[in-house]
């Protein structure tokens, strides 16, 4: 038990170390770090000048607001990590 | 990879979705035959789901300077294939383009195909020689999860390019604003599912054997 521990640690430790890394040297560069998704409409104007996007989707123009997406994409998260928190309860032996 | 509502020709989004729809009910018709059958499958499905709804949320930062999320999918493709997690993908996608305005449903098609069939496609793909090869089940599990999130991000830009430009250049740019940045977050996605395969091999090592049996009755 004590060597997987390690692992997991290890694990997560290498992850928040990277995550931070990669935020302070775009903080230096002064990066912004916009969505890839939306990344690309930049890329379709190089690439294909004059596309327009032919429907705007069920909102439309209307952006959902960043409080209420932020709790939304929270959302998502929770929903998943209660199911995996709830079958790493059940899955996990005694000893 | 979530391609924006509007950003692919009606055509496009009418290959895809032609593309996309067996995968996703075959894969309902198959969760529901695990569900039915093998009862001990219940919980393992909804983990599988679980992960695409958790890390799918997750926006990163990466090295080109813009985030991107992981996909979540190389726990399914391992143990499922490609049509149980084209399903579960689609339950995921669904969710944030009606909620979240994430993705959209006219290029939901598209989306499914990156995310829920060819990426995990080439995962299984991986899987299937890692085990053969005698790799161990977290490393193989890892490595499967960081083919099925970085392939899923090549194929939306292939799908972009075929688009928006038909050229080289043209896949050159879309490649270095999807795959290019998600490289990073797929070593991420790697590194949690080699600890997560870790733990199973402490825990439940059985579910790997599930898998096997699944696959062996897939093929008969």
């Amino acid at each position: 038990m004590a060597e997987s521990k390690t692992i997991y640690i290890a694990g997560f430790a290498i992850i928040a170390v990277l995550v931070v890394c990669v935020l302070a040297y775009g903080a230096s560069q002064e990066w912004e770090f916009g969505g890839a998704d939306d990344g690309a409409e930049g890329v379709v104007e190089e690439v294909d000048p004059g596309y327009e996007p032919w429907w705007g989707g069920i909102f439309g123009d209307y952006e959902l607001p960043g409080e209420t997406e932020s709790m939304l994409f929270a959302l998502q998260a929770a929903i998943g990590a209660v199911i995996i928190g709830y079958a790493i309860g059940r899955f996990t032996k005694k000893d | 990879m979530h391609i924006m509502e509007g950003f692919l020709d009606p055509l496009w989004c009418a290959v895809w979705f032609v593309i996309a729809i067996p995968f996703v009910v075959l894969g309902a018709k198959k969760v529901m035959e695990l569900v039915r059958e093998h009862p001990e499958h219940k919980m393992t499905v909804a983990l599988a789901g679980a992960f695409i709804f958790l890390l799918s949320s997750l926006k990163l930062p990466s090295v080109t300077g813009s985030s991107s999320h992981p996909t979540g999918t190389g726990f399914s493709a391992a143990l499922y294939g490609v049509a149980v997690t084209a399903f579960l993908a689609t339950i995921v996608l669904i969710f944030q383009a009606l909620l979240l305005a994430h993705g959209g449903l006219t290029t939901l098609g598209a989306n499914i195909c990156s995310m829920g069939i060819i990426g995990p496609a080439v995962g299984v793909l991986i899987w299937k020689l890692l085990i053969k090869g005698g790799v161990g089940f977290p490393l193989s599990l890892g490595i499967t999860a960081f083919v099925a999130d970085w392939f899923t991000y090549v194929v939306t830009a292939i799908q972009m390019t075929l688009n928006h430009g038909q050229s080289v250049e043209a896949f050159i740019n879309f490649m270095s604003n999807y795959a290019l940045t998600q490289i990073p977050l797929s070593v991420v996605e790697a590194i949690l599912f080699f600890m997560f395969g870790v733990y199973l091999v402490r825990n439940k090592p059985e579910i790997f054997d599930i898998s096997a049996a699944v696959a062996a009755k897939a093929e008969a």
